[in-house]
């Protein structure tokens, strides 16, 4: 009897026994998790909380455009300028329609709920100008449109021959300019003169003249300029900004700010219209302000639509490229005009006649701020190699601004010689190897322990596109910040101090390049010597 | 005279096939929960970035899973509990036949989602070297052997519900 029940009790605590056997093991695994995240929690504490001394919230977007009723113009509507019109909310009943089938082909096709859940600017485009009929129409067009943001419009727009003619009509409030370069600093001045508000689109001016013109005019009337560089509405610069003002990357000498395309798009080959032809085109009114002038002919239709590979009327990358991203590290550095600048490069791969370079590069030096920026572009060649800031410390690497595929994030990886951060290396807690900070624009935060394919996502911008509900196109916040700071008689974010060192900065390079001989500026007498 | 263990009807074991059946049982179990319980404490992970990436018949449902948020909410909680719970339940061998089909038809999608087949290229970096069989596939193929060969009822805690089971059928 006493036999059988200890025989039970055995048969008992064995089957307890092996029922409870990889307890243990689940154990281990606790344990080791607990280790796992006390380590994780310990790097976040050493790299989080110095990095972001405060965290901002995401901006948000407040909607100002309550108050008057602005009714706009738009000078230019070819490629860029239809673009800028759909940031105000106008876009043609093709564009429309076109967007709106592509999203019910393919739900990832964003750009149709991305332009109908734009704020409504209350603006109206009562005035069309462009030197091509085709373009001028199509303006009209979408002033006319119902679908878009804001409704069906209160106006629609006039087409005018010339800017002159379309800045007599005093309900105009303000214009939008994306004609060539060429025309930029007379059409912004008439502008001005006028009393009406200018967006005007990047690069500033053709020549170091034209933006003294520019900035005096602005400044001497009071309206409000935006200068076209949309990265100004961009949060990753703004963060880029404090973690650099923060002093995390320590003493920085050397910037180095890239352009890398490699299609005939990105080499300004652009399509010549179809139905382009002298009854068409305007073209005396278009080479008005070039130096060179050409009878109306095959070679005057390329120029026309490919304005930006010849300096009668445009920079080359110059004014297209370099001042994108020598604007998006004055955002985040506040640099200001160099003290010298020299250029080099050539016409290396596109020799279709143009005369500006597809292989160009600058060197800025700011001997005040022991800095040098560094500028490189090809044309062709897509080996993106962004842009680096470069501190004795770590350096921050940002998605170049005028790469295809534009804005992404940035990230910050510590220098392995670094002082700030010796101890934390040596210690093991910052591994040089990888980021210890990254930043991808709509993902909710930042994440200073992430694993290297998140962190490569983060990086292509993915999860910033359909993560997020709401996905805003930033050239229309550029444009609202534009009127909303109208409304307001604010300054905007672009606005004409900023504008006035993107064109002299990159006047200086031109002229370099085109003289051979490096440039200098003189604050005091406001003049390149 | 060497043990034997009765794991079927039909099939009995001796002591090492045992071990070595719960140990397999056990490291399957531990990945699977370690998979579900980073995606868990990570309040960043999200499902879209591998379902945008996905490749081959299923790329189509991927990305409408994506585009769609309360999709995209679902498949997340459906990634994240799923694997924590498989993995808990092979490692404390607890419901471990429902846990093997369950773990294998997740780790199915994974694979079938995106797989190395020949001509189809993937942009996240991949850490190991693939020709349509990946360790996606070896582990369905380590459960199925796992559902099989059940060990749960023998070390693990199935062992005591199996008991009660019994006691409850004798009463």
């Amino acid at each position: 009897m006493s036999n059988e029940s200890s025989h039970d009790q055995n048969v008992q605590r064995r089957d307890f026994i092996k029922a409870l056997a990889t307890i243990p093991v689940f154990g281990f695994f606790l344990a080791n998790l607990w280790l796992k995240l006390k380590k994780d929690a310990l790097k976040r504490k050493n790299l989080l909380v110095d990095l972001v001394q405060e965290k901002k919230p995401p901006t948000i977007i407040k909607n100002r455009s309550n108050g008057k009723h602005l009714n706009i113009g738009i000078i230019g509507y070819g490629g860029r300028g239809s673009h800028l019109v759909r940031g105000a909310g106008f876009a043609t009943k093709g564009w429309t329609d076109y967007a709106y089938k592509a999203n019910q082909e393919n739900n990832l096709h964003k750009a149709y709920s991305t332009f109908m859940s734009q704020d409504d600017l209350n603006c109206s485009l009562i005035g069309v100008c462009d030197l091509f009929d085709v373009n001028a129409d199509l303006g009209i067009d979408a002033s006319k449109n119902d679908t878009g943001p804001g409704g069906a419009p209160k106006y629609s727009a006039k087409k005018y021959m010339n800017h002159r003619e379309m800045l007599e009509n005093d309900d105009i409030d303000a214009v939008i300019i994306a004609t060539p370069d060429h025309w930029h600093s007379k059409i912004v001045v008439d502008a001005v003169k006028a009393g009406k508000h200018v967006y005007c689109e990047k690069g500033l001016t053709r020549t170091f003249q034209e933006a003294l013109d520019i900035h005096d005019a602005v400044k001497e009337t009071g309206m409000i300029l935006q200068l076209g560089h949309q990265n100004r509405q961009v949060e990753a610069n703004d963060k880029a900004k404090e973690i650099i003002d923060q002093g995390l990357l320590g003493p920085v000498n050397l910037v180095e700010l890239t352009t890398n395309r490699n299609s005939q798009w990105g080499a300004w080959v652009w399509n010549i219209h179809k139905d382009a032809n002298s009854k068409t085109i305007d073209w005396e009114t278009f080479q008005e302000p070039s130096p060179n002038k050409i009878p109306f002919g095959p070679e005057a239709l390329k120029r026309y639509f490919r304005w930006r590979c010849w300096y009668d009327y445009g920079t080359g990358l110059s004014g297209d490229l370099f001042s994108h991203d020598y604007d998006q590290l004055n955002q985040i550095m506040a640099m200001g005009i160099p003290k010298y600048a020299s250029a080099s490069g050539g016409i290396y791969f596109y020799k279709d006649g143009r005369d500006v370079p597809d292989v160009w590069h600058v060197t800025l030096e700011y001997p005040d701020r022991d800095m040098t920026v560094l500028y490189s572009a090809t044309l062709s060649s897509n080996n993106s190699r962004g842009n680096r800031i470069m501190g004795h410390d770590a350096t921050m690497i940002l998605g170049g601004q005028s790469n295809a595929g534009g804005v992404g994030g940035f990230s910050v990886e510590a220098d392995r010689e670094s002082t700030q951060y010796r101890e934390r290396i040596e210690k093991g807690i910052i591994n040089t190897k990888y980021p210890i900070y990254n930043y991808s624009p709509g993902s909710k935060q930042i994440d200073g322990v992430t694993s290297a394919t998140s962190q490569y996502f983060a990086n292509k911008g993915l999860l910033y596109a359909y993560r997020d509900g709401k996905r805003v196109d930033p050239t229309h916040l550029h444009v609202k910040d534009w009127l909303d700071c109208i409304r307001e008689g604010r300054q905007p974010k672009c606005n004409v101090d900023v504008a006035f060192e993107e064109a002299v900065t990159c006047a200086m390079a031109t002229e370099s390049y085109l003289t051979g001989r490096r440039v200098e500026w003189d604050p005091i007498k406001r003049r390149l010597v | 005279m060497e043990s034997r263990h009765s794991i079927n009807s039909l099939t009995t074991i001796n002591n090492a096939q045992l071990y070595g059946l719960v140990f397999l049982r056990v490291i399957v179990g531990w990945h699977i929960l370690y998979e579900g319980v980073a995606k868990l404490i990570n309040p960043y992970w999200s499902s879209a970035a591998f379902l945008l990436d996905s490749k081959w018949i299923f790329s189509g449902i991927a990305k409408a899973i994506v585009s769609n948020p309360a999709l995209l909410t679902i498949s997340d909680y459906v990634n994240v509990w799923g694997l924590t719970i498989i993995g808990f339940c092979l490692m404390l061998g607890v419901f471990s036949r429902y846990a093997c089909v369950g773990g294998m038809v997740l780790i199915s999608l994974y694979y079938l989602f995106s797989p190395p087949l020949l001509g189809l290229e993937y942009s996240r970096p991949g850490e190991g070297s693939y020709l349509i069989v990946n360790k996606n596939l070896i582990e369905i193929f380590a459960l199925y052997i796992l559902y099989l060969f059940p060990t749960s009822h023998k070390i693990g805690l199935d062992r005591l519900l199996q008991n009660k089971l019994n006691l409850k059928g004798l009463s």
